[in-house]
């Protein structure tokens, strides 16, 4: 089993580094397929990691430095929603290599290398136990991301995107490390099960309410939660469609996934009689960064924009399932992260290649011209009700889940409606550029002063040779995968066994630490399929969504008060690094105040 | 004042974050970054701190049974400054291209990205 | 009038932030009295690793993941900036490069000084790797100084010569190795003593040259990768000002 794990994170950093090695000859043939292969190995090895974790959890030493009355080395902690998650970052990979093939054209096989990198610093992300380690693979990860989003830097805004989102996302990783700092200059420990026992002698204090601000800070930066969203549409918007694939699949999802294993191992112990006021925070905050994302996402007519704030609207609804603070919700999230992932990933190739076809990204400047491309606007298509949560897809699946957590939360029964309405505006985006760009309905978007089209892109508007077959393909399989995902029998149940894992830190510190108390198994809570309530909520979902692209598409605009409200919202991405880090080191001491006048 | 080196590290993130916010250059902007950077640094050591305890290298004149400093924050400090090292070339990297296509490093300038 | 809205969110936002890190900072323990386990580490690694610079024990021994996942920070960053900055640099610019670096421009005197310095930084970057876990240094600082010694031979206007042996390519085959030399080695912990990055190696005698098994080999590992990647980094910007030199 140890040499199972550790080989899942050491195969692809062995080839990613072979092949800068090699890369004094540059073979881009020979480069894919050991990129490939690197990938497929770690996602096996990673698949008999799961299986054998089971029901249980598997902890490893690195250096065989296992814990000897107090932690000395790193461990990776293994449960299954871990496992599972780093299975699927490596199930991602493998589309994001194959599209490098075609997208990206100087220095391939640097490319390939940087990918493997990049995705085993997600693999180790996932797993490690420790939370000096997690800093290091999440800022492994967001130097790999920053370095392939610019990757491309033939035009302007590549640069800026790449600028503004490593200075935000630096900021924010080294509030994380502030907040490390903190918590072991307080326990002594680095171990995050170690650093739980400690805090939970301390007790709720300025020190936890800080050092949860700023980590949580650190880790919802990454995950583009509102006031810390500003990035996101800069370095999606401009972003080589392979990063894409993996930044919108998993990289702000994983964000969300540090925020609760921290949470669940460090903060809740100190914290635990205090459920009720995080779980107030963070689904307030949730269902903030959900409908600001939908609003703005209507609001654009730059494809890439609007999809990367459909990201955000969709990464407020998976804090919500995560901040409802139960395995039923957890475990919803968990199976919605998936099969969105798939759906957003196969969008971002669909956009990509119609953007490298006719060399346009507005809605207007593309309106009715993809026509040709039937199987793509299909794929398009269904991918975008993916998103208004269409049944049985995983996303309707995951969604259900957490709708059930949200009604049986007391006083959270609105939740589910404002679910449905923000993902019935984010899909009605889609729904409404899809039908414009590849069916030419209605009236042309509305020109964007913001983005007026460039002389350079009105000269070249000749179709360019690109290839459409492989990459529609592969968005076909991402969108059966994601469809698949949700009729996997007895997935629902599995996903809530390993979540009540998660959520249990007395298990967790036992498995890790030995000894303690409620070494016990946790409560599981049956979950049933989809139910009526699940099926109404889609139904409703469907159909705003439907409204809201017919809407779009017969050139319905917002009442003046509204769009003036979308209008100065949207003056707030102002594309300048320091406003955002403002907002965050804002949010980073709102969050601090409002821990300190709840949690006591 | 046993508070004040931790002080000074908040001290470091707080202005370092001003500079950020509101530089007019972006190779002062990276620099503020390292500033604001260099605030971890600074509480890592404090917190490993021993009065009267040795730099943890043990030798002959330092046995291992004597006090030490931690070593823990000590490599942790390494790992931060190559890490933050790091991310300071690939930004003034992208600066430099910055700079050569459009002529200027004012980030007011660049914001050709917005809403 | 953006500056002054963006100045006052800031004014509020740090004021908010630094209040609430000194309300933090009062509920740690007092400066000098470390709740870390410092001395408990330092006896291990000292007993069971018999490693005298114990940072290095930590670095390359007990946290030896962490450094593994920093080298390949260092590894990527490196890679990524010289692919930033080599875009848009086509055979136009090799042109330009070889006019813009006229060996006979720089003084004597620097270009003395410097030859004569490049040997014993050389020397010092060696011995501060290979000693890392005896006394202070290791396999980040040396790579540092070894870098520098590159730097130095630029700064001396040896250009000519440094063209003559393709540093590009040898800086970037050190930097790849280096990382790929620590991958292997963890792989080696798990062939050899079933736990990845594992110490393998004899422990030896503390204090001596060959001693605490894979510590100075992982050091030695990360000098190459930080000489490869420091170096790599440095010269990409430098061609730059060379080329902004020259326009």
């Amino acid at each position: 089993m140890t040499a199972l794990v550790a080989l899942s994170l050491l195969v692809p950093i062995v080839a990613g580094t072979a092949l800068a090695l090699a890369n004094v000859a540059e073979r881009r043939r020979a480069a894919a397929v050991v990129a490939v292969g690197a990938a497929l190995a770690s996602l096996v090895l990673l698949a008999v990691v799961l299986a054998r974790t089971g029901r249980g959890r598997t902890v490893v030493w690195w250096g065989d430095w296992p814990p000897r009355g107090r932690v000395v080395g790193i461990d990776f902690a293994i449960d299954g929603l871990g496992a599972g998650l780093a299975l699927y970052v490596m199930v991602l990979a493998l589309p994001a290599l194959l599209m490098a093939g075609y997208a990206i054209r100087a220095s391939a096989q640097l490319f390939y290398g940087v990918c493997l990198v990049f995705v085993a610093a997600m693999v180790g992300y996932c797993l490690t136990g420790d939370l000096f380690d997690l800093f290091v693979f999440f800022e492994l990860m967001s130097v790999a991301a920053y370095v392939l989003v610019g990757y491309e830097v033939r035009q302007r805004a590549p640069l800026e995107g790449a600028l503004t989102f490593a200075i935000t996302n630096g900021v924010g990783s080294i509030l994380l490390l502030f907040g490390i700092a903190l918590l072991y200059g307080k326990t002594g420990a680095l171990n995050l099960a170690q650093i739980g026992r400690a805090l939970h002698e301390v007790g709720p204090s300025g020190l936890v309410y800080v050092a949860f601000a700023l980590v949580a800070t650190g880790l919802l930066v990454k995950a583009a939660v509102v006031p810390f969203h500003f990035w996101t549409a800069d370095a999606y918007g401009v972003a080589p469609t392979p990063v894409l694939i993996l930044l919108a699949g998993v990289f702000s999802e994983l964000g969300l996934y540090g925020f609760a294993r921290v949470f669940w191992t460090v903060f809740e112990p100190a914290l635990a009689a205090h459920h009720d006021a995080v779980r107030a925070i963070f689904v307030v905050l949730g269902v903030a960064t959900g409908l600001l994302g939908a609003a703005l996402a209507l609001a654009q007519h730059h494809l890439r924009r609007m999809l990367a704030f459909v990201v955000v609207s969709q990464i407020g609804l998976f804090l919500v399932g995560i901040a409802l603070l139960s395995a039923d919700g957890l475990a919803g999230t968990a199976i919605f992260v998936v099969g969105d992932g798939f759906a957003k990933a196969a969008l971002f190739i669909c956009v990509g290649v119609v953007q490298h076809r006719y060399d346009a990204i507005e809605e207007r400047t593309l309106h009715g011209r993809a026509r040709a491309l039937r199987p793509l606007a299909v794929v398009y298509l269904i991918a975008a009700l993916t998103v208004a949560d269409l049944p049985p897809f995983g996303t309707f699946l995951g969604k259900a889940l957490v709708e059930d957590a949200a009604l049986s939360a007391p006083g959270w029964a609105w939740v589910p409606a404002v679910m449905a309405l923000i993902s019935a505006l984010a899909a009605g985006a889609l729904l409404r550029a899809g039908l414009r760009v590849f069916g030419g309905v209605g009236e042309p978007a509305p020109r964007d002063e913001r983005f007026a089209p460039r002389e350079e892109d009105a000269a070249r508007s000749d179709e360019a040779d690109v290839a459409v077959g492989v990459p529609a393909a592969i968005a076909a399989v991402l969108v059966l995968a994601a469809l698949v995902w949700g009729l996997v029998p007895g997935l629902a149940q599995a996903v809530t066994d390993a979540a009540a894992r998660f959520i249990d830190p007395a298990g967790y510190a036992a498995a890790v630490l030995g000894g303690g108390v409620g070494a016990s198994t946790p409560a599981v809570p049956a979950v049933r399929g989809p139910g009526v309530t699940a099926y109404l909520y889609a139904a409703a979902t469907l159909a705003g969504a439907a409204a809201v692209a017919a809407l779009g598409v017969a050139g319905r605009r917002l009442p003046a008060a509204a769009a003036r409200a979308v209008d100065a919202v949207r003056a707030l991405h102002s594309g300048h690094a320091g406003d955002y880090v403002a907002w965050t080191a804002g949010g980073a001491a709102a969050l601090a105040g409002l821990f300190a006048l709840t949690l006591r | 004042m046993t508070v004040l080196p931790y002080l000074v590290a908040g001290w470091l993130l707080v202005v370092g974050l001003w500079g950020v916010i509101t530089s007019r250059q972006l190779v002062h902007q990276v620099v503020c970054l390292t500033v604001v950077q260099s605030s971890t640094y600074v509480l890592l050591l404090a917190v490993g701190y021993r009065t009267g305890g040795y730099a943890p290298i043990v030798s002959s004149s330092v046995p291992p049974s004597s006090p030490f400093v931690d070593p823990i924050v000590q490599a942790l400090a390494l790992t931060d400054v190559v890490v933050e090292a790091t991310v300071v070339a690939v930004l003034l990297a992208l600066t430099v291209q910055a700079h050569k296509r459009f002529g200027t490093a004012d980030p007011d300038r660049l914001g050709e990205l917005s809403g | 009038m953006r500056v002054r809205r963006r100045s006052a969110i800031a004014l509020l936002a740090l004021a908010a932030l630094a209040a609430a890190v000194a309300w933090a900072a009062t509920e740690l323990t007092p400066f000098g009295t470390p709740s870390g386990p410092a001395d408990a580490v330092v006896r291990t690694l000292v007993h069971e690793r018999h490693a005298a610079n114990t940072v290095n024990g930590v670095t390359y021994d007990l946290r030896g993941l962490d450094t593994l996942g920093e080298e390949l920070i260092l590894f990527v960053a490196a890679l990524g900036s010289a692919v930033l900055l080599r875009h848009g640099r086509g055979e136009r610019d090799a042109g330009e490069r070889a006019e813009a670096r006229p060996s006979g421009r720089t003084a004597d005197a620097l270009r003395a000084a410097g030859a004569a310095l490049v040997g014993p930084l050389v020397v010092l970057g060696v011995y501060v790797v290979v000693h890392g876990h005896l006394s202070p240094g290791g396999g980040f600082q040396g790579g540092v100084i070894l870098a520098a010694g590159l730097l130095l031979v630029y700064a001396a206007g040896q250009v000519a010569m440094l063209e003559r042996v393709e540093p590009r390519a040898l800086v970037e085959v050190a930097e790849a190795s280096g990382a790929l030399a620590f991958a292997l080695v963890a792989i080696g912990g798990l062939v050899f003593a079933g736990a990845a990055l594992a110490n393998f190696l004899p422990f030896g005698t503390t204090g001596n040259l060959l001693s605490a098994g894979t510590i100075p080999v992982l050091s030695v590992a990360v000098g190459v990768e930080v000489t490869g990647a420091v170096a790599l980094i440095l010269t990409e910007l430098l061609d730059q000002t060379l080329l902004a030199g020259s326009a």
